[in-house]
């Protein structure tokens, strides 16, 4: 075998040797042992933040909304579809307040009447025709909307 | 960011119809127009070099070594608009590290290396061995030393060992052949493996790539020895220009058949995603496909080359259209990249709408980042036009 | 999963053939037998195999799913990022189709198009289909996302080097990249959530029951229930993306 290529195979076999070395150390641990992937990684997504704590965890406090909320057509609405995510207000109750909705817009978000909602999944009313004037809370308690009252909404607690 | 956000604001302006909301970002710009572009020269550029070796054209002999040292100045590059685009560039080794088999991509790494270490360099080598060792010794200083390490410590010029290179050197480009095959097809495959786009999935797709980039590479080649016989003021051979073009004809036809095809094919079938494609064809792509991948780019130098492959004018004329020809090209292969890369975003996945791309100019994705790696490249050429001349070669 | 229950025989049936002649074989022959277009299950695997179910006909397009969802997973608020989306079709009298899907409705909707012009409307929710044949991870260079044990398509968000290959091959449009991690992401089934036993936020919120999650190996679970008493589809199914998200009552309009 000529020199050059005896020189050229020890080289390439020193380049290859050198690549491996490269990749042995640096696969990354825990690669590999599922799939071609870092096993390890499932742990990473696990590890995310959890911001909506559940509805059971809220009526672990609140159970006069939850008595009230069984009375009627929201007893399946989980608490967070409106006040939003609720972890934080779990671990400090005191301090971090949940937003409470009192704009027409926002009920109207599923009431507001929409030909593509079907009829018999939500109620629908034309929000400016249904009370223009009025907030929804002046006469729906959100938490149970067909108990109608007519006071004022500030009076009660609810 | 907040130029990020601005811009995608305006994109958000200018869709037409409805795309999916996260389909306002176009992901792949300009860089990736550019990666198989250049891999595409390369291949183009190393085949042309073979036809002399392997089948023995001897008029190209002057072109032989110009085409091997342009394959090996942007491959070089080649692989680095694509490192630039990526979001986490500092990963980019670990393609290398844990490349996923049944990723079209992944593979992208070692391909790459063989042609480069294996095919190019060797050949490159044994090509220039035997002027390597005399350079290395009648220079002086620095380029003395420059030369003795590139000889690898192998000083031997006796007839059987430089019988020996040509053997090998042979050897190589035989390989070679097959190798630029597959270089770019597999460019081409990135592409057309993609079932999510109609645009794209083609299995037409890697042969098409793969006569485009011969046809772009042969049209460098022709282009950078007229340059540079202009820059050396030497005589620029005739014979070697109309058969570079005798070549880049053929080539040129067999490239537009296929593409005609592919098109007429996607007519003919009128798949789901007919309407939407032909609305992309007539509309957002009229000027850089239309225009100028098939009227400037195609139908312009196939006739002028196929004229002259009839009746042959005056050197002066002949050699200026080539020029032309040559620049038309290059322009044309340019944006046939253009078309199947910008264009393959340019349309929903819903098919129920188009969202738009604005070339921005600085930045990772911007015109800049582009021209740097199109200027490296012919920079890069240059230096190796210096180092290894294959006009001062020592004739033996 | 999905096979009306009179059927258990003819899935024995299919267990054995697929031992004696090979998978692939089975798989093919199996096809008939699925009550729904389904993902064949990765054979000798063991606990959940996860997918997800939307009820069409229940979704009133308020939106609460794509806001909390964004508000679960550190989503950017911007309009251009979505682990979830709505879309509202509206196919009017004159045949014509509109679509949109205004901040991913992740403030809802208003009805723009009078009602008497209206042929029929409807919301399509939509978020990764967390296939099993995958497009996105088999065309991943280095293995930063993939299939988890579960059935769930997951991101590394250690390992992603943002090539943006698999935005391109996924049909859905699901994926965009992060601009803070700048990496990609997209839905992950709320992972972080349902390894706890808790449903996906955007499930946890929907005042319909509209999102239906659930394991696909659990008979008795609510998404074989589902899959069972509905005609489900997935999106684009001769993309053979072995999508396990099923649409109850998806119209043909829909990609």
């Amino acid at each position: 075998m000529p020199i050059q290529i005896k020189r050229h195979l020890i080289i390439l076999a020193i380049l290859i040797a050198a690549f491996v070395v490269f990749q042995q150390l640096m696969i990354p641990e825990s690669f590999g042992e599922l799939g071609h992937y870092r096993a390890n990684s499932l742990e990473d997504n696990e590890l995310f933040d959890i911001h909506y704590a559940g509805q059971e965890s809220c009526y672990e406090c609140h159970e006069d909304i939850s008595d009230l909320k069984e009375m009627d057509l929201h007893y399946d609405l989980s608490c967070e579809t409106c006040h939003g995510p609720g972890t934080d207000h779990n671990l400090s109750p005191d301090s971090v307040e949940l937003f409470i909705p009192d704009d027409r817009n926002f009920c109207g978000l599923c009431h507001a009447k929409n030909t593509a909602r079907n009829e018999d999944a939500v109620f629908q009313i034309e929000l400016k025709e249904h009370n223009p004037d009025k907030n929804c809370t002046y006469c729906h308690n959100p938490h149970a909307p067909w108990e109608l009252r007519n006071q004022d909404p500030q009076e009660e607690n609810f | 960011m907040e130029n990020h956000y601005d811009h995608l604001q305006e994109m958000l302006t200018r869709v037409d119809g409805f795309i999916y909301p996260n389909e306002i970002e176009l992901h792949w710009g300009i860089l990736v127009v550019v990666y198989p572009y250049v891999t595409g020269l390369v291949a183009g550029a190393f085949i042309l070099a073979s036809l002399e070796r392997v089948f023995n054209v001897k008029v190209l002999k002057p072109t032989y070594h110009i085409a091997l040292l342009t394959a090996l100045a942007f491959l070089l590059t080649a692989t680095l608009p694509l490192v630039s685009h990526l979001s986490q560039p500092g990963r980019a080794f670990q393609i290398m590290v844990t490349p996923n088999p049944n990723s079209a991509m992944a593979i992208f790494g070692f391909v790459y290396l063989w042609y480069l270490m294996v095919v190019l360099l060797l050949e490159i080598w044994f090509d220039y061995r035997r002027d390597i060792v005399i350079w290395s010794r009648e220079k002086k200083g620095l380029l003395k030393w420059v030369y003795k390490i590139m000889t690898i410590g192998i000083f031997d010029l006796s007839p059987k060992s430089i019988e020996w290179d040509k053997k090998i050197g042979y050897f190589i480009t035989v390989v070679g052949i097959p190798s630029a095959f597959l270089l770019h097809g597999y460019v081409g495959f990135i592409f057309g493996s993609v079932k999510a786009n109609p645009w794209w999935s083609s299995v037409l797709m890697p042969v098409i790539f793969l006569f485009s980039a011969m046809v772009s590479g042969i049209a460098l080649v022709m282009l950078v020895y007229m340059i540079v016989s202009f820059i050396r003021r030497v005589k620029i051979d005739m014979k070697v220009l109309d058969t570079i073009a005798k070549y880049l004809f053929y080539i040129l036809i067999i490239d537009f058949s296929l593409e005609a095809l592919d098109q007429i094919h996607r007519i003919y079938e009128a798949e789901e995603s007919f309407e939407i494609i032909s609305l992309l064809v007539s509309g957002k792509l009229s000027i850089t496909l239309g225009l100028i991948q098939l009227f400037l780019g195609t139908l312009i130098p196939l006739f002028a080359l196929g004229l002259f492959q009839l009746y042959k004018p005056a050197n002066r004329i002949r050699k200026w259209v080539y020029f032309i020809v040559g620049f038309l090209v290059l322009i044309g292969i340019f944006f046939m990249r253009w078309n199947v890369v910008i264009g393959g975003q340019l349309f929903s996945k819903s098919f129920y709408g188009f969202t738009s791309f604005k070339l921005q100019l600085i930045g990772s994705e911007g015109l800049w980042m582009a021209i740097l790696w199109m200027v490296v490249p012919v920079l890069i050429l240059a230096f190796l036009l210096w180092l290894l001349p294959p006009w001062k070669r020592v004739p033996e | 999963m999905g096979i009306k229950k009179s059927r258990p025989s003819r899935r024995e049936f299919l267990k054995s053939a697929s031992a004696l002649t090979g998978v692939a074989v089975a798989t093919f022959i199996g096809a008939p037998f699925n009550g729904v277009v389904i993902a064949s299950e990765p054979a000798g695997a063991k606990g959940p195999w996860y997918g997800y179910g939307i009820d069409i006909e229940k979704c009133i397009g308020c939106g609460r799913c794509a806001n909390a969802c964004k508000n679960e997973n550190n989503v950017p608020q911007k309009p251009y990022y979505f682990r979830t989306w709505i879309e509202q079709y509206t196919i009017k009298n004159d045949g014509s189709i509109h679509i949109e899907s205004p901040n991913g409705g992740v403030d809802g909707f208003e009805q723009k198009i009078p009602e008497e012009e209206i042929f029929k409307s409807f919301f399509v929710p939509k978020m990764c289909n967390h296939c099993h044949k995958s497009p996105c991870v088999q065309v991943c260079p280095v293995g930063a996302t993939y299939d988890s044990p579960e059935g769930v398509v997951l991101i590394d968000d250690s390992y992603c080097i943002g090539c943006r290959y698999c935005v391109q091959a996924c049909p859905y449009g699901c994926r965009y990249i992060h601009p803070e991690k700048k990496v990609v992401d997209k839905c992950s089934l709320c992972y972080h959530r349902i390894k706890k036993g808790m449903n996906p936020a955007c499930v946890e919120v929907c005042p319909t029951n509209a999102r239906i999650f659930g394991d696909l190996r659990d008979k008795e679970g609510p998404l074989v229930e589902f899959l069972r008493t509905h005609t489900c589809q997935v999106l684009k199914p001769h993309l053979n993306t072995g999508s396990k998200l099923y649409y109850n009552a998806l119209s043909a309009e829909v990609r």
